[in-house]
């Protein structure tokens, strides 16, 4: 039994980094193994399948490529209206009538709009399957958006904006993204703001399911009890009677402005909320993945990072720092942000600035990589403990246009990162007087140069 | 997760919702094995062979409801400084060398205990085993590293706390909440006790409370208890066995009157009102009131055709949001809250009469079996969907184990919840709504200016 083989091996804390690699290599290759299926329906609709019958329970996940950067200038927070909204009602049923069933048979149906995708989500429990898709296809196909949910969810909606309007994580976000693109959709809110989502009609939430509901671009992910046969006909009923295909996406590519600028929103707070930014890599570039490890090390890794070492446990300056990658349909982003007193703020940012240097001029040590490797290949099992989350991973999967083969290569995929390949990347990427700062909170020895 | 070493309770309104939430997912059968070693320390094994992966926890029957007088934060504060190293490894490096092997460490405190928790691949559950081992007895600290994670907890306070009106009300309502029992102290501590905590105050507590015998090993994923039971022993197994440990808090006296809490700021724009009731817990309660309370609970606020929902946001248009939620896993008393805030364009006042009025009706009239069947059925099938995951299990236990219930309390669950009746909704309801017993929250734009 391999736990008790390894007890040799963990006597010296230092040897362990030495043979981690080899030690992971069982559960991965578990992985490897996992059976995903590729189910396609009678109707030519495609999902990918982890068949599993220890419990009975199915998750259903798919998603659409679009999303809120679809929403019309004026009409911000559309898509996220459409996805409160689409299981208030349908068919025969009222909204009242619609979230009964749901209840009465305990499925679990949800809709949510993102930047550059649409995401729907269903569990049920395998005996009311029948039902559970029924239900999920009469919302997908014909949602009634009758008077009083619409009216009920925009005031919902509205009621959300104004309870967050002075959160500073809220105002650091909008205030970010406004600054780095205040000519794209990518500058504008989500979520709306309380005008724009006043201004969305039934006509709006329609346009968008017309254009965007349809077969070209859908990836479903599935996991569960339920078999392919099964499937292929539930894939039909839901999905079957979606237009094959939508007009070409009219979105521009576009990359972040007011580089190097420092915004700071003034706030009474006694802590500053600080997030920052500069251009990204996208999910498709060949250097991905070295940016990946890249930013594991800088500040993806938690206490692993350089940025936590040097903010959090050398200094105490922070509880909270970080930084990741940040990929879009149409830009890329490599993003940071910090929490501290206004009096710390400079000293933070100086230092994080550093730890930004540092990196693009020396890159990463061979001991820095061997580290990151295990982790990020070791951790990637951990993700496939339940049919919610095996669902999920198959969705982005194909969201980020990888193979079906992907889960079992991705090891040797980040197992050929040199450090080489990191400078080059870091190089690249990483520019200090190239971040946009936003600063949420009344800092201290620092002025606003926007 | 972005944010480590999180501390639950002190999320505020939201945390209390989601653990109220998940409570219902109890109804899991989750079948665990458990056996107890020599020093005392109980080990609860839940076999899950989805993944060959582990979830290995640790939990203290110690939380800041245990902290002595004028240390508040100090079971927090340690929880931090667990991660400063032993005799063997050095200061910063356990969860390194838990990353580098492939795993995800984290911990958190509540009123009622500490967690810590490493999720690995199974080959590696023997070297978290022996380092988790290793500082339950061989914590080393030092100013050096104190210091530096004591600045580190005061931005987490300033983060969760002192930067949001919402758990500054929270925090106030707590504290006007209970009169005497240390419930009323924030899990993270007050901003000026903090400050004071020193090395010493944090190795007093650890040697007070963290032994074997006050500890809880809890395990789930791909292994079984026979499997298990000789890494235990080698490891949790060789620590000896600590001073038994009494839990005595101080109780809540009689409450006369109750209490109002407002917090007025330009920087609310939604405002909100809610009260929170002294209810039994588990543990305090008198045969199957906790869970009458919890079928209470889902009746009011179990989704959006459940009374104060259905009533006050779709029918009336009063409120956008109501809420209730029941925390019966505490170690003494429970919380039950109800809240709602005013649909755009109606006033705080009106709602809150809307929401009282209901509470009021509930009361008087009773529920219907329909609510009844509805609510148990839901709760029950919940119970299912918890199945379909690593960590609901360790977490359930953990939180039943260290608040004074039994893995076959868990276990019966779903089955105490078939059983509970209309009666015993209903007579729960009228012992439970008794405003002296309560704090009202309000939560106000400071012009005042609603809707």
């Amino acid at each position: 039994m391999k736990i008790r083989s390894m007890t040799s091996v963990v006597r010296s804390m230092s040897a362990i980094g030495m043979f981690a690699a080899a030690l992971t290599i069982g559960a991965v290759s578990a992985v490897q193994a996992m059976d995903i299926r590729k189910v396609v329906s009678a109707k030519g609709i495609e999902a990918w399948l982890v068949q599993d019958t220890s419990v009975p329970v199915i998750s259903f996940s798919f998603a659409w490529r679009a999303g809120a950067v679809h929403d019309p200038k004026g009409k911000e927070g559309r898509a996220r209206m459409l996805a409160a909204l689409l299981d208030e009602g349908a068919g025969d049923l009222g909204s009242q009538a619609f979230q009964g069933r749901l209840e009465d048979l305990s499925v679990r149906l949800g809709f949510s709009a993102h930047t550059d995708t649409f995401r729907g989500n269903l569990r049920t429990l395998s005996a009311n399957r029948d039902e559970a898709f029924r239900l999920l296809a009469l919302a997908v196909n014909q949602p009634r958006f009758d008077p009083e949910p619409v009216e009920r969810i925009r005031s919902q909606l509205i009621a959300g904006l104004k309870a967050d309007q002075e959160d500073p994580d809220t105002i650091a976000v909008r205030t970010w993204y406004r600054t780095a693109f205040p000519e794209h959709p990518y500058g504008r809110p989500n979520d709306g703001t309380v005008d724009s989502i006043g201004a969305v009609t039934t006509a709006d939430l329609k346009d968008f399911m017309s254009r965007f509901f349809v077969r070209k671009g859908l990836v479903i992910g599935v996991a569960g009890d339920i078999s392919p046969e099964e499937l292929a006909v539930k894939l039909d009923q839901v999905f079957g009677r979606l237009p094959m295909s939508r007009p070409s996406d009219s979105v521009p590519e576009v990359q972040p402005s007011n580089a190097g600028k420092i915004v700071v929103v003034q706030r009474n707070v006694p802590q500053s909320v600080v997030l920052f930014g500069q251009a990204g890599i996208k999910r498709s570039d060949p250097d991905w993945y070295a940016a990946y490890v890249m930013n594991r090390i800088l500040g993806g890794g938690g206490f692993s990072s350089r940025l936590m070492e040097e903010v959090r446990e050398k200094r105490g300056l922070a509880y909270s720092v970080y930084s990741y990658l940040s990929p879009y349909e149409h830009t890329a982003l490599y993003m940071g942000g910090v929490g501290t007193a206004n009096a710390r703020v400079a000293e933070s940012l100086k230092i994080i600035r550093a730890e930004w240097q540092r990196m693009a001029e020396q890159g990463v040590t061979e001991e820095e990589l061997a580290s990151a490797k295990t982790y990020i290949n070791g951790s990637f099992p951990l993700r496939f403990d339940s049919n919610r989350r095996i669902a999920g991973v198959l969705v982005a999967v194909q969201l980020n246009r990888l193979g079906i083969d992907y889960i079992g290569k991705r090891a040797k995929l980040i197992d050929a990162v040199t450090t080489d390949d990191i400078k080059r990347v870091a190089k690249r990427l990483l520019d200090p007087q190239a971040l946009t700062v936003v600063v949420v909170g009344q800092p201290e020895g620092l002025k606003d140069t926007k | 997760m972005r944010f480590f070493r999180q501390l639950l309770p002190v999320f505020g309104l939201l945390a209390l919702c989601l653990a109220a939430l998940s409570t219902p997912s109890m109804a899991a059968v989750f079948n665990p094995q458990t056996f107890t070693l020599a020093n005392g320390m109980q080990v609860v094994v839940v076999p899950n062979r989805r993944a060959p992966v582990v979830v290995h926890m640790v939990w203290y029957r110690v939380g800041a409801a245990d902290e002595p007088v004028g240390k508040s934060g100090i079971a927090h504060f340690l929880e931090h400084l667990m991660f400063k190293g032993t005799e063997t490894i050095p200061p910063g490096e356990f969860s390194k060398i838990v990353a580098r092997n492939g795993g995800r460490d984290n911990a958190f405190t509540s009123q009622d205990y500490t967690a810590y928790f490493q999720n690995v691949a199974r080959d590696k559950l023997e070297l978290v085993m022996k380092m988790e081992a290793d500082r339950m007895r061989n914590l080393v600290l030092t100013d050096k590293e104190v210091l530096p994670e004591r600045d580190v907890v005061l931005e987490e306070r300033r983060s969760r706390t002192d930067n949001d009106p919402g758990s500054q009300l929270y925090e106030s309502a707590q504290s006007a909440l209970f009169m005497n029992h240390p419930y009323r102290l924030p899990v993270i501590g007050w901003k000026h006790e903090i400050q004071g905590l020193t090395t010493e105050d944090a190795l007093a507590f650890y040697r007070r409370f963290y032994a074997p015998n006050n500890a809880i090993l809890i395990v789930a994923g791909d292994i079984d208890a026979q499997e298990l039971r000789p890494l235990a022993e080698k490891y949790y197994g060789a620590i000896p066995r600590g001073p038994d440990i009494v839990r005595e808090r101080v109780q809540e006296p009689v409450h006369y009157a109750g209490r109002t809490v407002e917090l007025r700021s330009p920087r609310v724009r939604q405002p909100s009102w809610s009260r929170t009731y002294l209810a039994p817990s588990y543990r305090t309660a008198d045969g199957n009131e906790a869970y009458a309370l919890q079928v209470l609970s889902q009746i009011i606020d179990g989704g959006a055709t459940t009374r104060l929902y259905r009533e006050l946001v779709v029918v009336q248009g009063v409120a956008s949001s109501v809420g209730a939620w029941y925390s019966p896993d505490q170690y003494d008393l429970g919380l039950f809250n109800i809240s709602v805030s005013p649909r755009p364009g109606k006033t705080l006042d009106e709602a809150e009469a809307a929401l009282r009025l209901q509470i009021d009706q509930l009361v008087r009239d009773g529920i219907t079996d329909k609510e009844l069947e509805r609510a148990k059925q839901s709760m029950v099938s919940s119970a299912i969907y918890a199945r379909d995951s690593l960590r609901a299990a360790p977490n359930i236990l953990g939180r039943a184990l260290t608040t004074g219930r039994t893995v076959a309390d868990v276990e019966a669950w779903p089955e105490r919840i078939n059983a509970v009746t209309r009666e015993d909704v209903e007579k729960a309801a009228r012992a439970l709504f008794t405003s002296r017993r309560s704090v009202t929250s309000v939560l106000v734009p400071a012009s005042r200016k609603e809707g």
